[in-house]
């Protein structure tokens, strides 16, 4: 048994694997994939970290380790300041069945030294932290993911149905900076549906309308107003101020000029459309999966597309569809989960049933494929008024 | 029948089924199919094909496989299959 610090501590070395800083220094360069796990204090990791460590205390260790970690054959190194902390760590670590740990030693006091690259947790204010509070519980969340939603900025085409439901929930997400391209001003008739809006409001710009609704719900979000339709000329412009869209459009002229700005600008957009009882969800990432173009390589003829002005639509069904929309945008920001990035989600209100169809590139694709013959706008109103 | 599918009908050609969502279609290929949900709907080939083949704003899919990535019109079709008729949508 031992019977001081210094025996303890030489024991608990002799029973854990240690690695120096430059080896984990060149382990991080070449991205051998491994869990970095600060052991110190919460205050010590607000003062900087290593990228890309997730922290957990010491002392709450045994706690939330299986929770946060829950592979146990991961490839986990824990540091802490000095080496010591994060050798008593490494050994609790075994001691619950994980089977590939390494301490650090030195910690980070020396990482630091030596000039190594050291991040800093963003710094949320305390009117934040309680607000998204429930985020900072997930671990796939938690302050770093927060903050990567507040730095985001996120188009919304159009702030209607679909637009609706996607701008609330990704505001009250603390998604930073909402930008909205509406040309309408709220009516009557879209408050069945479009729960952004109020009667109070009716005959406001939609976008005006829009940015009192999201003031409300959380001062936090920036919103930038487009009261304009988008085309070919605008789209550059809108566009490149934003990281991801979400097309909530009603028409198909915008449709392929948003898929074709989205190729050419290698910019992710989240899809969402319905008609009367139905929606179609996917996620276009250009470069990784198809585009829209390689689903529906042209538009329906006109009279075989009647709008939901014409048609009807159920006044939930944006709803939800929109809100697996802004799910979506959500997960790309934090780089969460599985995209619907080759999947069409397609969803039947009247059965309540939901469908999932695989989507391909097509290597043929005008736009995405291996010898693309639109590589500028087109004239989109005449592409849509063919057949 | 036995080597019937159950082809999902979209909303806006639910006008040609008598309104019904689902109907069974028998056919060895998805073409066959085709010729003979015309029989007993007749319009739908005409919304479903041009003289090129399947319309470019439509897709069919059987199981989860756009049959544009398998083998088109003369895809196999067996009997319990589900076929979905998805055609593009722009509501919003």
């Amino acid at each position: 048994m031992p019977t001081t610090y210094s025996d303890l501590i030489s024991d608990v070395r002799k029973s854990i694997r240690e690695l120096s800083l430059s080896e984990l220094k060149r382990r991080l360069d070449d991205k051998v994939p491994i869990v970095l796990l600060d052991v110190r204090e919460k205050e010590e990791y607000r003062a900087g970290y290593i990228p890309g460590a997730i922290s957990i205390p010491r002392g709450f260790l045994e706690m939330q380790v299986e929770q946060k970690l829950p592979d146990k054959a991961a490839h986990i190194v824990a540091y802490c300041a000095g080496g010591t902390r994060s050798a008593l760590a490494a050994k609790t670590l075994q001691e619950l069945g994980y089977t590939n740990v390494e301490s650090a030693n030195p910690g980070f006091v020396r990482w630091k030294d030596l000039n190594y690259p050291v991040e800093l947790p963003p710094n949320l204010t305390e009117a934040q932290r309680d607000r998204y509070s429930r985020h900072l519980l997930l671990p796939e969340v938690g302050e770093a993911g927060q903050a990567k939603l507040l730095a985001a900025k996120v188009l919304l085409l159009g702030a209607g149905g679909l637009g609706s439901p996607a701008a609330l929930y990704l505001a009250a997400a603390g998604v930073g900076t909402l930008g909205l391209v509406d040309a309408d001003v709220v009516d009557n008739s879209n408050l069945q549906r479009q729960i952004l809006h109020a009667t109070s409001r009716v005959g406001m710009p939609k976008v005006d309308s829009a940015e009192v609704a999201i003031r409300d719900l959380n001062p936090d979000v920036k919103v930038v107003k487009f009261q304009e339709r988008v085309d070919s000329s605008n789209i550059d412009r809108i566009f490149d101020q934003f990281d991801i869209v979400l097309d909530g459009c009603d028409n198909f002229p915008t449709r392929y000029l948003v898929n074709d700005a989205s190729v050419f600008k290698k910019k992710p957009v989240v899809h969402g459309s319905i008609f009367r009882f139905e929606g179609q969800v996917t996620t276009f990432l250009p470069g990784v999966g198809p585009c829209y173009r390689c689903l529906y390589p042209e538009p329906p003829p006109p009279h075989l597309a009647p709008s939901c002005q014409e048609a009807g639509v159920l006044g939930i069904l944006p709803g939800l569809v929109g809100i697996i929309q802004a799910t979506e945008v959500v997960k790309l920001i934090l780089g969460q989960g599985t995209p619907l990035i080759g999947r069409l989600l397609t969803y039947d209100s009247l059965r309540m049933k939901f469908g999932e169809l695989k989507l391909r590139r097509d290597k043929t694709c005008p736009a995405c494929g291996e010898s693309p013959t639109i590589t500028s706008y087109i004239d989109y109103e005449g592409f849509c008024m063919i057949g | 029948m036995a080597d019937t599918a159950t082809v999902r009908i979209p909303t806006p050609l639910r006008t040609l089924t008598g309104g019904q969502d689902e109907v069974k279609a028998a056919g060895g290929t998805v073409g066959e199919l085709i010729e003979n949900l015309e029989k007993s709907y007749p319009g739908i080939r005409d919304r479903l094909l041009d003289e090129k083949g399947v319309r470019r704003f439509v897709n069919i899919f059987v199981g989860d496989e756009d049959i544009r990535f398998l083998d088109g019109l003369k895809t196999p079709v067996k009997g319990g299959d589900q076929i979905a008729i998805v055609p593009a949508i722009a509501g919003g």
